[in-house]
């Protein structure tokens, strides 16, 4: 284990000219994030590719030493799918901002869950929209005065650990940065769970959600006891509309229900990713002629 | 009533959808093929599933056809409206076979033929359409053995009593058919070729789908859109057969996103879309500019704005094409004109865009993908894929300038190789993470620009036909090659030539010297305000006065083509 120490930090760590602000909830993170990959023996650099989309949260991968895609604001899905599925030997995480993953991409949020590919979507849940200075994001507080919601919001939050056990995802949690033990170990457990699997990860905003701050995450969140079942799936859509007091945990998991590429018959027979393929011009040639 | 037909004749069913005319087609087609005949056929058909007016033209030749005419010269109407549908092609050349007691038509070329209680006598109304492939068949005295075996492989899984009612229905209208023929009535002299048997029989879809497999393509990323929903069916069958990851994403938007983070992790992945499809692509296309994804997108064009005339054909989306997405960044645009271009074109997009990184355009239309005709085997011996990526090394950088060649950094893969790949939509430094600095961001700029130069080594030249000491020249692009051609065949004028482009964007420079030749360039295009007229005065600054644009959502016909030449000509 200690030789694998700092093996996901860059080797200029000190010089990073990290975008965010001093305080941000991200730091903790990243932080966070570089120790569960460490301590999971059989990820490394090179067989993990952390994928994001846009946004504060999203520049994650820079800070990092792996494979990485920062892709389009709303799109980390599809292309953590898409390079799940094409080489299901690699270990692939979808991380971005709440905005990002269930604003502009609420479609992809909502389709992967159905496919269930084998990644692990981790959202940076802010509560706001940081980098474009502040407007609200769907999970916001109705009553949120912003400099678009002047009055306050008005729209209801997005409720995604209720939307995510209802569409079927087999592996839903909640988290907070602030309780980084806790947070490491859902974050490896979600990595090892085969099929898709969400973290809702609290992070404070510390310049523009002033009612979100630390303080008032660790006020309002409890961890989930040892005696709560996680299979139960009615008890976990209860327990995902708890709202005075927020539970964090791992909030419902479903074990054995078969991957997407799982079922794909492209890896029934050979288990090589696609890349290592190539066609047989001769069998082509024979099909093309039974075409007469 | 007697009417001979000689070398090339005109059939047309027409129907409601849902009244088996696609089926009629394929028989009728392939059959026809598999007997020595030269056959081509397209279909135009309304946005809905049932009910409406759609039509199939048929032509059956001594001599190949491949091109789209107006005449009919045999109707075969399932539906009363349908013959209105047709308008002025039918005419009093028209010869009409139809079940009248059911259509009560009025109409002095009529064949009245019970089409409907042949098929009730048999035991169902369905088999109408089957009855009305074994009269066209007896006009042509088809051998009724291969008839039978056709429908035998056709319909074989389908239990004993089916195919014994198909062949059974067949053969009474063919019955029909031969009388006709031999009474003198109807008479077809087209003359048959054994050698014609091995002929593919393929459509456009079929084409640049298996350009697509022979290109090595693994995966397609897909959401369905007329017409370019064709290529993401053909690619599902053949992953029966053949390797094919194929996924119908939640829309547009995903499947570009999908096919980019393929191509990341090594797959050739492609994604069909139409223009309406691609417009939600536009994004993703300049990510792919950005992080030098390869990308291939077959885009089958329609009539638009927004969701226009949805099974109707146009050539609208050359502009989208090639301005889709923002920023600049280089992309090259193929357009084929027939069968066999579209299948070594689509197989060429994909080593393409993997040796340049860039993104690769397929530009057909609903007219290309729809129709079908005999193609000589297709050669597989030419044929050569290459994978550009590279196994990488510890100090790997993605955007390596010093390693770049005509801009092309080498491109790695995750996990293979000690080296990391990085990629960013921002802009990004050499190893691909993002950065602000203004300097690095003009190299950026310039090593991808640069790749414009490089691709010219691999520019597909324009194809010129015709006399080369002509004065007149016609310039098309895509699906037009085919009617341009037999219009010019028609007109038959040594002052004639035509050059068709199936390479659009990046425009082949070396089309300038048939340019500047001509006395007068004719621009022929299916869209109203002349795209690619405008993209050669871009390119070259020739300003092509005469058009010949047609936008109503049909294809050109032959007749109506060799006319508006004619004209051009005075
Ligand atoms: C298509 C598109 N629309 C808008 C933007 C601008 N934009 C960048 S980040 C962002 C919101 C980010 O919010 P969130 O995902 O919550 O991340 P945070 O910055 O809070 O970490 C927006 C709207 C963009 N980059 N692309
Ligand atoms: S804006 Fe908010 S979320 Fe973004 S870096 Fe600053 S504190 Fe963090």
């Amino acid at each position: 284990m200690s030789e694998r120490k700092n093996i996901f930090s860059l080797e200029n760590e000190k010089e990073l000219d990290i975008a965010w602000c001093p305080g941000c909830g991200n730091f903790g993170i990243l932080n966070i994030l570089k120790k569960a990959l460490e301590e999971m023996e059989e990820i490394t650099p090179n067989n993990f590719v952390l994928v994001s989309g846009i946004g504060q949260a999203a520049k994650i991968p820079h800070y990092f030493k792996n494979n990485a895609f920062n892709g389009l604001h709303g799109r980390a899905l599809p292309v953590a799918f898409a390079i799940k599925a094409t080489n299901p030997d690699l270990y692939v995480v979808a991380e971005s901002g709440d905005g990002d993953m269930y604003g502009e991409g609420g479609n992809h949020f909502i389709h992967n869950m159905r496919r269930n590919v084998d990644i692990t979507n981790i959202v940076h849940d802010n509560r706001v929209y940081g980098l474009t200075k502040g407007q609200a994001s769907p999970t916001s507080p109705q009553g949120m005065v912003t400099p678009v919601q002047v009055n306050g919001v008005i729209l209801n939050p997005f409720n995604p650990i209720a939307v995510a056990i209802a569409n079927g995802a087999t592996f839903v949690a909640r988290a907070f940065v602030g309780d980084m033990q806790n947070t490491k170990e859902i974050i490896k457990k979600a990595i090892r769970h085969k099929g898709y699997s969400l973290i809702d990860l609290f992070q404070p905003c510390v310049t523009f959600n002033k009612i979100n701050t630390y303080a008032w995450f660790n006020e309002h969140t409890y961890k989930l006891g040892e005696d709560y079942d996680p299979s139960d799936k009615m008890q976990a859509l209860q327990t995902a509309f708890q709202e005075d007091k927020i539970p964090l945990g791992i909030i419902y998991e479903e074990k054995g229900k078969p991957t997407f590429e799982e079922q794909l018959t492209i890896y029934k027979q050979n288990k090589d990713p696609l890349f290592k393929r190539s066609i047989d011009v001769n069998k082509l040639e024979g099909f093309i002629n039974s075409m007469r | 009533m007697n009417k001979t037909i000689k070398e090339d004749v005109s059939i047309v069913l027409s129907g409601e959808a849902g009244q088996g005319i696609q089926t009629i087609e394929r028989l009728l087609t392939f059959i026809l093929k598999r007997e020595g005949y030269y056959v081509f056929a397209t279909k135009e058909y309304m946005s809905r599933v049932r009910g409406g007016s759609n039509s199939t033209e048929i032509r059956v030749s001594s001599k190949p056809v491949k091109s789209y005419v107006d005449k009919i010269d045999i109707l075969i109407p399932l539906t009363k409206s349908s013959v209105e549908h047709l308008g002025d092609r039918v005419n009093e050349d028209t010869l009409i076979i139809a079940d009248n007691d059911s259509l009560k038509l009025e109409n002095k070329n009529l064949f009245n033929v019970p089409i409907l209680s042949i098929a009730k006598e048999i035991g169902n109304e369905i088999y109408a359409n089957i009855v009305a492939v074994g009269v066209i068949l007896g006009l042509f005295k088809i051998n009724i053995k291969t008839i039978e075996e056709y429908l035998r492989e056709r319909f074989g899984d389908k239990g004993e009593k089916i195919v014994s009612d198909n062949i059974k229905a067949a053969s009474e209208g063919y019955k029909l058919g031969k009388d006709f023929s031999e009474n003198g009535e109807i008479k077809i002299e087209i003359s048959a070729n054994e050698t014609l048997k091995d002929d593919l029989l393929i459509s456009g879809t079929d084409a640049v789908s298996l350009g697509a497999l022979a290109g090595n393509c693994d995966s397609i990323f897909a959401y369905p859109m007329t017409p370019g929903s064709g290529v993401l069916v053909d690619l599902a069958d053949f992953s029966k057969n053949f390797d094919i990851l194929v996924e119908q994403a939640e829309d547009e938007i995903a499947a570009i996103n999908m096919a980019i983070g393929g191509w990341y992790a090594g797959a050739r992945s492609m994604v069909t879309t139409s223009d309406g499809g691609f417009a939600l692509m536009e994004e993703g296309l300049s990510l792919a500019g950005m992080i030098e994804s390869p990308l291939v997108i077959h885009l089958a064009q329609r009539p638009g704005p927004a969701t226009g005339l949805p099974t109707r054909t146009a050539q609208e989306g050359l502009n989208l094409a090639i301005h889709a997405g923002h920023g600049e960044f280089p992309r090259l645009v193929f357009a084929p004109g027939n069968l066999e271009q579209a299948f070594y074109l689509t197989q060429k997009a994909f080593n393409i865009a993997d040796k340049y990184q860039i993104p690769v355009f397929i530009l057909t239309d609903q007219f290309f993908v729809d129709s079908y005709y005999n193609v000589k085997k297709l050669d597989l011996s030419k044929i050569e894929n290459k994978k550009y990526f590279v196994e990488t090394a510890e100090d790997y950088k993605r955007y390596d300038l010093s390693k770049a060649e005509n801009g092309v950094s080498p491109r790695g893969i995750p996990n293979f190789g000690k080296g990391l790949v990085i990629v960013d939509s921002d802009e990004h430094d050499e190893e691909g993470h993002l950065t602000e600095d203004l300097d690095i961001r003009i190299k950026m700029v310039e090593k991808r620009l640069q790749k414009y130069d490089a691709l010219k080594d691999d520019f597909v030249s324009p194809e010129f036909f015709g006399n080369e000491n002509y004065k007149y020249l016609v310039v098309c692009w895509g699906s037009n090659y085919n009617v341009v051609k037999e219009a010019i065949e028609n007109i038959d004028n040594k002052d004639l030539a035509m050059l068709h482009f199936s390479q659009v964007f990046p425009f082949p420079e070396n089309a300038v010297e048939f340019l500047v030749k001509a006395e007068k360039i004719i621009d022929v295009e299916n869209n109203a305000t002349g795209q690619f007229a405008k993209l050669i005065r871009a390119e070259t600054g020739i300003k092509i006065d005469s058009k010949i644009l047609k936008f109503n959502g049909m294809p050109f016909s032959v007749e109506e083509l060799t006319a508006k030449i004619r004209e051009e000509l005075q």
